[in-house]
């Protein structure tokens, strides 16, 4: 068996001379125990108990700020009974097979699934070494298992009390169960408090937190890129002699990949004006050269005749024939920009030379694909690639794509400087802002027919969009030449619409695209709630009414919408006739439900206050689900009014900032969150927030003004924001 | 060049070029990366420090220029407007993936300490600059406004 280096970091950073308990899945993938006095242990532990009674929850998520430190040392601390303030937390290794997200077969985090997926197995984790430690307390005391209580890390057995630590050692010699009984959610203690703070609370109001930008190793050298201002171009040739004049400037070299020239300096602001100074040729041959205006026109080409039928059951054809026969028709068009995800952390990678190959330090949310994309950069085995996850000063999907571009940067930054030293490869705020993985542009067009009496009797809706995963690592993820991404939301749309027909077309451009929070729900979410309010205007019915009679299909998830639905309208106190707008989306397997308050004063919007109900099974920490609703409102407000990505001849407009503006203080709305009570295996909160938003404001904004957003940014329709 | 700074009261000798912001100063050569780098435009907030007192975009201030100043850090916010800030900042649950954190609570300190009573309107105006791509501005407000009831208690 290989010790990996950082299994060797468990063990050492156990106290010397003692042991710790270790409860993971063994190589058989079950339940097992361990300790660190076994260097045999064939352990990658979720949970570690040390002498001292220190219990630490060993992550196997990333934190990009969404909260699973928090969440997953909940689920272990609820089961094991331990004192909360006595938990800590640590970054698990690369370790696909043990480590992995059981939703994706792939150590990753995405898809708001970090807590959804882990459930059973966190809590399973902590129930087990509860037990090891009862059943240890019960051999050294010699007295029945039965007889002994566990509260806040304290196992009592009549006069006998101690804490956890003093059982580690026995702990560790048992056998641990395979399937241990967790507790039902009557019993939960910790499991829907609202008292738990975070654990990342403290390192990140005192400036110790670290974050992979943080990382400081000796002899560390800093580099910068220039990329090609189009997408896919080449570096032909390049001069270095200004460069030469900037004061810690060490070198300058072509990326083997020759897409861009690496600049190294003795620290990140000489490797930034060393990177300014190099004068670069590029070949643009394969690069894209087209602006925004010939790109839009392009996606709403490819919507006179899609690629391809969504809904086998359901072609496009078929649909033809009914929508002539409807007695009216509502026709509409959506186009939706690049955007850009600009996590406030730059993207960064530190690589550094080991014994045995190299260590990366990243904020890394795919560890399964940034392991063999650096090694084989650097032509080493995967095993040979140790990755050090560190905190992620946001991400929004942008971390987690399957070129692991910056990484893979990083690497190869790292193989042309010579190998010998550390080499830390900082991103500016340019380089994020025009350096693509944006969420791709897409166009939608829609007819939906009616009948006489208002029913929808069909509906064809047509889109337009780059595949994220098309050409990928994860093209498996295709189904019957559909990228599932790319039309989810209105595909799975939750509505009983009879004759929906949907037609996908992928657009083709060298532009890198990526998920951007909520995916492919950031467009087909504001679509789809878009023309649901058409309907109920053009037909004279109560937006929320309407909604609820086309969700009576009696599926799970239209019964927990209608709920998310109802409590949305009880806190908004919403009434027939209200100027405010109204949408709800179901994604990441999550309901929510919008009711937006704004004031428009001629072109000028204010958003007042977000009403916001959400169904996502057992709330684990509610207050992280409020935070993460607040997040994806405020989130989707910032792109809604105001942020786009364009291009001119292929070069990005935009530059930082002052040009792709975030959302300040002053502009964010009063907000107030809901949670529907559940007992239902818990779903995601990360992302679902964000699709109905959008849709929300449009729909208010069109109550009072008329005026239907279908372009966006709304600013593109004259709109400001106050 | 060498030059002699005082950063959060004790003095501590460079070598940087002229010209360096003294961001990079602080996170590269003296490993106080508390203060966080966003846009190197003074348009996020990220870098904020105190310079004499006063929240200071680091990332626009050259390092020649911080000589004969009073720098504080993150590292260094001690005093009781910044103990009182930081708790309520924990109480509240403010951060989320916590870049901008440091900036955001250095720029906190800078109100209560000018403004110990600050409005609601007060708060948006003077945290206006620093940018959370997060959006936690709602909780961050309710922690100002904690922190000013802690202070005043």
């Amino acid at each position: 068996m290989t010790i990996n280096v950082s299994r060797r970091g468990f063990l050492k950073a156990s106290a010397a001379g003692t042991t710790a308990l270790l409860v993971g899945v063994n190589a058989k993938g079950v339940l097992a125990a361990g300790s660190t006095a076994s260097a045999a242990t064939d352990l990658n532990p979720f949970v570690k108990i040390d002498a001292d009674g220190t219990v630490t929850v060993i992550i196997k998520h990333f934190e990009m700020g969404q909260g699973t430190t928090t969440g997953l040392t909940t689920l272990v601390a609820e089961e094991l009974d331990a004192d909360w303030d006595a938990v800590a937390i640590d970054f698990a290794p690369a370790n696909t097979e043990r480590y992995k997200n059981l939703f994706f077969g792939a150590q990753g985090t995405g898809g708001s699934t970090s807590i959804a997926n882990s459930f059973m197995q966190y809590r399973e984790a902590g129930a087990a070494a509860r037990d090891l430690l009862v059943r240890a307390a019960a051999q050294k005391w010699g007295v029945d298992a039965s007889s002994i209580s566990v509260e806040n890390g304290m196992l009592t057995s009549g006069g006998n009390s101690a804490h956890f630590g003093e059982f580690v050692a026995i702990a560790a010699t048992l056998e641990a169960i395979e399937k241990p009984t967790v507790k039902t959610p009557d019993q939960f203690k910790l499991i829907g408090s609202e008292k738990l703070h975070r654990k990342d609370n403290t390192g990140k109001t005192n400036g110790t937190a670290m974050f992979a930008m943080d990382v400081n190793l000796p002899g560390m050298i800093y580099a910068a890129i220039m990329r090609s201002p189009k997408f896919g171009g080449t570096v032909v040739s390049f001069d270095d002699s200004g460069a030469k004049d900037v004061g810690g400037f060490i070198a300058a070299q072509v990326l083997p990949n020759k897409a861009g020239v690496v600049a190294f300096g003795k620290n990140t602001w000489a490797a930034f004006q060393a990177r300014d100074a190099l004068s670069v040729e590029w070949d643009f041959s394969a690069a894209e050269t087209r602006s925004t205006d010939a790109m839009i026109a392009d996606h709403k080409a490819m919507l006179d005749a899609p690629q391809f039928d969504v809904n086998h059951e359901v072609p496009l054809a078929s649909v033809a024939p009914i929508l002539a026969d409807a007695a009216t028709t509502i026709d509409a068009e959506f186009d939706f920009p690049f955007l850009a995800h600009a996590p406030l952390e730059p993207e960064n990678c530190t690589i550094e030379p080991t014994e045995n190959g190299v260590r990366v330090h990243d904020g890394c949310q795919f560890p399964t694909f940034t392991q063999p994309m650096v090694a084989a950069v650097l032509e080493l085995d995967p095993s040979q690639v140790e990755v050090k996850t560190l905190y992620a000063g946001g991400s929004f999907g942008r971390r987690a794509n399957a070129t692991s571009d910056y990484n893979t940067e990083a690497a190869m930054a790292f193989a042309v400087s010579g190998r010998k030293v550390p080499v830390k490869l900082v991103w500016s705020r340019e380089d994020d802002i025009k350096g693509g993985y944006y969420r791709p542009m897409s166009a939608h067009r829609a007819k939906i027919g009616l009948d006489a009496d208002g029913k929808i009797i069909g509906w064809d809706h047509r889109l337009a969009v780059k595949s994220i995963v098309k050409g990928t690592p994860m093209a498996g993820m295709v189904q019957n030449d559909i990228d599932p991404t790319s039309a989810e939301g209105v595909a799975e749309s939750l509505y009983n619409v009879p004759n929906f027909g949907i037609g996908l077309s992928d657009f083709q451009t060298p532009v890198p695209i990526n998920w951007w929070r909520s995916v492919g729900h950031t467009h087909t979410g504001f679509v789809m709630e878009s023309l649901m309010d058409m309907v109920a205007t053009q037909t004279g019915q109560d937006p929320i009414e309407m909604r609820l009679s086309m969700l009576d299909g009696g599926t799970a998830n239209q019964a927990r919408m209608i709920e998310a639905i109802k409590l949305v309208r009880k806190i908004s106190g919403w009434k027939k006739g209200d100027k405010r707008g109204f949408a709800s989306h179901l994604s990441f397997n999550t309901c929510v439900a919008v009711v937006a308050d704004i004031t428009v004063e001629e072109t000028s919007v204010h958003v007042n206050k977000l009403f916001m109900a959400v169904e996502c099974g057992v709330a684990i920490n509610p207050d992280v689900i409020r935070a993460q609703m607040e997040g994806g409102a405020g989130f989707a407000l910032c792109a809604i009014l105001r942020n786009q990505i364009t291009l001119t001849d292929g070069e990005v407009d935009q530059y930082n900032f002052p040009d792709y503006e975030l959302l300040r203080n002053e502009e964010m709305p009063e907000i107030e969150v809901a949670i529907v009570p559940s007992n239902n295996a818990p779903t995601g909160v990360g992302e679902p927030g964000v699709p109905p938003t959008g849709p929300a404001v449009a729909n208010a904004i069109f109550a009072q003004t008329g005026k239907r957003i279908m372009d966006l940014p709304m600013t593109k329709a004259g709109f400001d924001f106050v | 060049m060498q030059y002699q700074l005082k950063i959060n009261g004790e003095s501590r000798t460079v070598d940087a070029e002229p010209g360096t912001p003294l961001l990079w100063v602080l996170r590269d050569e003296l490993q106080l990366t508390g203060t966080k780098f966003g846009c190197g435009v003074a348009y996020c907030g990220a870098c904020t420090v105190h310079v004499d007192g006063y929240p200071t975009r680091s990332c626009q201030t050259f390092v020649e220029d911080a000589v004969e100043t009073e720098i504080t850090t993150i590292e260094g916010a001690t005093d009781k407007v910044a103990e009182a800030v930081q708790a309520a900042w924990r109480e509240k649950d403010v951060v989320q993936c916590g870049w901008c954190q440091s900036g955001q609570i250095m720029s906190a300190i800078g109100l209560l300490t000018e403004n110990p009573s600050p409005t609601d309107a007060d708060i948006k105006e003077y945290m206006y600059g620093n940018a959370c791509r997060c959006v936690t501005y709602v909780r961050i407000n309710e922690a100002i406004k904690l922190a000013s009831q802690k202070l005043e208690a």
